[in-house]
């Protein structure tokens, strides 16, 4: 009987075996999937359980930070600047899950992240209470500030971007929220607001500052006359037709200028002239002689139909040039209608690229990952060059033709006294039920650019119909926000 | 000129050589499972509450003379047993009430109380046990009244009045208040059973009747027992709402027929016959279809026991938490059938895989006691319980991590359950009688004659 005994002694030890084999799976293979699993609370609970890492703004303000209050979940996670910072903190919710940095940098913040993996087992040796990293975002509170205060009552938002190195410095977006309650230990509590939230039609917990893309209309110009300059057929100074009326080619429609007069006495008018003064009929014509092809290759050296702030893992949306407009299609997006749609990020990076010789630096929002001790650095973003989006020559023509604007144009709202403003304005009609989205994009000092801002102002519940326009409501909060920048 | 005569004077010094017993190994081995049960004890506390518990020593000591006990018992009972057997359980029975203690912490229960209790029952009757039978073969003299007897305990909470509902399953038994569950019991009685018999009918049962596909398959008439114990295991089956049980009993019958009649034919009928049995369960009991779904699709409701345990074991990872800092409390029900993944978050894979090689070692002792006896009720009934044990573990384990379907049993000596501990116990102390019945050294055949010099002794083996 015993051969039978030792098959069935090698029987059971492929039972173990196969025991084993399933269980190094689930726990060495399968366990960051199960991990990372929506519904998996076992992960978050630890996560309460461990002081998360701070989000600090560039001057080391604590924008979320956790603070120690006891009971089944150790740590309260804080914003003490809720609606300020919302856009670009996030929330951090036990029940609805993370956004923003919250979630994209979580890996660092709940110090679960491989880059600290020696550090937890130095404390697991220790006994010392595993923390999270700090995150320090680029964010500029002052111009953060001057932002969300000027922005008001209106919906809308704006952007602000070192132009040398692509640092986001204000992403302000308007209806905000409070993170605060979301991160309530009440479970009922983060319901409620959650809920509340969600049936808010005004859509606070939208980032409309990179997340949403509307129709840019004339600040798009930038982009037309970019373009033209880069064919070499044209200079600030080059005269084209500017009629009160532009036929539309291959189409009955006409398209006016929003006065409905010609530009220039004898209808025709310089290019620096046609900027300053937004003129429609002049950049259609630019737009026809120059083709689909050379706008759409100036708006994607910008930055256009590619996502920007991926390396931060922002879900922003990109900004889009059509495809394949006809010719009466490619006339409209050329003055920034038709399909042509954009973020407020992208337009600040159209300035900015215009403001840095041409050259487009990649925006970026974090700074820099720090340890749990929040004084060494695991990682330092380093600026880095999108892309040459034109040539030097380009860059300092337009700059010419933008300070004309501020100074003698649309956009006389955004000077400044004793320094130089380049910017341009823009109305966007979408539809004839609600009223136009009112831009405007700057930057600043025009002969030494740090700064470059783009703001946009989709209703105005303070301001007639009428009023509205991009030199009128948003030009002066791009100043504030520019002021708020070079005062430091 | 002869060897043989120079030899001569040296032989009786070869035999009367005294064999290792390991009795000195096996009290070594146990105050490291002492060691190891109440460190896990004290740790569970360290993890939930932040310090040591004020009975820690007491615990210890507890723990230590419970083992020593059995310890002394089985130094005058059964010398020459394997060394290794009782160590293993009292670590098992240790880490089990490590973790029913530390469930009892999160969950404001006493549990664990309780469970110390039934283990010194089972200890009891470890004793008993061994006191009681001093050779094993005193098991084999009556097959049919021991069936019988398994039969009964299956059936009993059938009955009214004594038979009692707990979850949905009729397993149980009430008597004075006090709840039992008599399948443990009857699933020893019934492989001592099985072994009694087959050592009886082995030779017919070996008869080759046609031949198919290389495969000599057995007599139709011979087919009679193999049938009835399946259908008996459908009856379980049915009583029971669960496939598990029914598996692990028919299992070990098929396995003891085969090493009965060295015939592998049984163990394909066997398979068939459990295939066919499975399959109809799958479409009659709505109970064995959910937990077949559950096995495929575990994520779908992640509320589910097989998905915490899943969560649990992926927390748990490599290390574990540690014991007191995982969140086994979130299984449902996670002190009885699953303490597996409980113990598997909180120790990791490395605690939980020790755990697996520690039942494997256990396993491995009754077999090769089993391969060693010299007889072969004793090789039977070895051999049916080392390997009912691993089959029990596996369906056990395996069910809680999801490498097969789930199907309600307990994982012996570490979950909670009174019946359960102490019939394992009962398990071990004929485990030990079986070791130390193949251990012990063969009586010397004292030659009786006075011419020596001239007979040899041959041996023939």
């Amino acid at each position: 009987m015993n051969s039978p005994i030792r098959r069935v002694s090698a029987g059971c030890l492929l039972l173990v075996v196969a025991l084993l084999i399933n269980l190094t799976y689930i726990q060495a293979f399968w366990a960051d999937e199960l991990n990372a699993h929506p519904d998996n609370r076992r992960v978050t609970i630890s996560e309460y359980a461990r002081e998360r890492g701070p989000i600090l703004a560039a001057d080391d303000t604590r924008i979320a930070v956790s603070e120690e209050v006891g009971g089944d979940f150790e740590f309260l996670r804080k914003y003490p600047d809720g609606p300020l910072y919302a856009p670009v903190t996030g929330y951090y919710s036990y029940q609805y899950g993370r956004s923003a940095t919250e979630r994209a940098q979580n890996a660092i913040l709940s110090g679960e992240d491989d880059r600290l993996f020696v550090r937890r087992l130095i404390d697991l040796v220790t006994g010392e209470e595993p923390k999270g990293g700090g995150v320090k975002l680029t964010i500029d509170p002052a111009a953060q500030e001057a932002a969300y205060e000027t922005l008001g009552n209106n919906k809308g938002s704006v952007v602000a971007i070192d132009v040398r190195t692509g640092a986001v410095l204000a992403m302000v977006s308007k209806p905000s929220y409070d993170p605060n309650p979301l991160a309530s230990h009440s479970l009922s509590e983060q319901q409620e607001h959650w809920e509340q939230l969600q049936a808010d039609d005004e859509q606070p917990h939208l980032n409309r500052a990179i997340a949403q893309t509307l129709p840019p209309g004339s600040v798009f110009k930038l982009v037309t006359a970019a373009a033209a300059l880069e064919s070499g057929e044209y200079e600030a100074d080059s005269t084209v037709p500017g009629p009160a009326e532009y036929d539309l080619p291959q189409s009955e429609r006409n398209l006016p200028n929003q006065n409905g007069e010609p530009c220039g006495s004898d209808g025709e008018t310089t290019l620096t002239n046609a900027l300053r003064i937004s003129c429609n009929t002049a950049f259609a014509h630019l737009g026809e002689e120059l083709g689909a092809d050379a706008l759409r290759d100036q708006a994607q050296r910008l930055g256009f139909n590619a996502q920007p702030l991926t390396d931060d893992d922002m879900n922003a949306a990109a900004s889009v040039f059509p495809d394949d407009p006809d010719a009466p299609q490619t006339v409209l997006s050329a003055i920034g209608q038709f399909d042509v749609r954009a973020t407020p990020l992208q337009i600040a990076m159209v300035s900015a690229a215009i403001a840095n010789d041409g050259v487009l630096m990649e925006p970026y929002l974090v700074d820099e990952l720090r340890a749990p001790d929040l004084v060494s650095t695991l990682h330092q973003t380093e600026p880095e060059e999108a892309s040459q989006a034109m040539s030097a020559g380009t860059a300092r023509q337009l700059t010419d033709m933008m300070v004309e604007v501020v100074e003698d144009g649309t956009g006389s709202n955004a000077s400044m006294s004793g320094i130089e403003v380049a910017g341009k304005t823009g109305t966007a009609q979408s539809a004839p039920e609600r009223p136009p989205y009112a831009w405007f994009t700057s930057f600043a000092p025009a002969d030494d650019p740090q700064v470059a801002v783009a703001v946009v102002i989709e209703e105005a519940p303070d301001t007639a119909r009428d009023d509205i326009g991009g030199g009128r409501l948003a030009a002066p909060i791009a100043r504030a926000v520019m002021e708020a920048v070079m005062d430091e | 000129m002869s060897f043989d005569q120079h030899r001569a004077p040296t032989a009786p010094a070869d035999e009367s050589v005294v064999p290792r017993r390991g009795r000195g190994t096996e009290l070594i081995l146990l105050i490291f499972a002492a060691g190891i049960s109440t460190f896990a004890y004290v740790n569970v506390d360290l993890g939930v509450r932040g310090d040591v518990p004020p009975n820690a020593l007491a615990y210890l000591s507890g723990f230590f003379l419970v083992a020593g006990i059995a310890h002394v018992v089985i130094r005058m009972r059964a010398p020459y047993a394997d060394p290794t057997i009782l160590p293993i359980v009292v670590t098992l029975c240790g880490l089990g009430l490590a973790m029913i203690h530390r469930l009892d912490l999160t969950d404001d229960t006493t549990l664990a109380a309780t469970q110390l209790t039934w283990m010194l029952v089972g200890v009891a009757l470890f004793i008993g046990v061994l006191i009681a039978i001093s050779d094993h073969r005193v098991l084999a003299r009556y097959p049919y009244l021991a069936g019988l007897s398994g039969l009964v305990l299956l059936i009993l909470p059938l009955l009214p009045f004594i038979g009692h509902d707990i979850r949905g399953a009729q397993i149980w038994i009430q008597i004075a208040g006090m709840s039992f569950q008599p399948n443990e019991a009857a699933k020893i009685v019934l492989i001592i059973a099985f072994a009694a018999y087959l050592v009886k009918t082995r030779d017919a049962l070996a008869l080759a009747g046609r031949r198919f596909l290389g495969v000599d398959l057995p007599r139709a008439r011979d087919l009679g027992p193999i049938l009835l114990v399946w259908l008996g295991g459908l009856g379980i089956l049915t009583l029971q709402n669960d496939l598990g049980p029914s598996i692990l009993l028919f299992g070990i019958f098929v396995l003891l027929i085969y090493i009965a009649t060295e015939r592998i034919s049984w163990v394909i009928l066997g398979l068939l016959l459990i295939g066919v049995g499975a399959f109809t369960a799958y479409h009659v009991v709505a109970h064995v279809q959910n937990r077949f779904d559950l096995w495929l699709n575990p994520l779908d409701d992640p509320s589910n026991q097989i998905a915490q345990s899943l969560f649990g074991l992926a927390h748990g990872g490599a290390v574990g938490t540690g014991l007191g800092q995982g969140y086994p409390d979130m299984i449902p029900i996670a002190e009885s059938d699953f303490i597996g993944a409980a113990l598997g978050e909180e120790l990791g894979l490395a605690g939980l895989t020790a755990i697996i090689l520690l039942y494997a070692l256990l396993v491995s002792r009754g077999l090769k006691a089993a391969l060693v006896i010299r007889e072969p009720f004793g090789k039977l009934l070895a051999a049916g319980l080392a390997s009912g044990l691993m089959l029990q573990v596996f369906i056990v384990l395996g069910g809680v991590t999801r490498l097969i379907p789930m199907s309600g049993m307990t994982t012996p000596f570490l979950a909670l359950g009174g019946s359960s501990l102490v019939m394992n116990w009962a398990l071990v102390a004929l485990l030990i009688r079986l070791s130390d019945a193949a251990r012990r050294p063969a009586p010397t055949a004292t030659p009786s004659f006075s011419d020596d010099a001239v007979t040899q002794v041959v041996r023939v083996r």
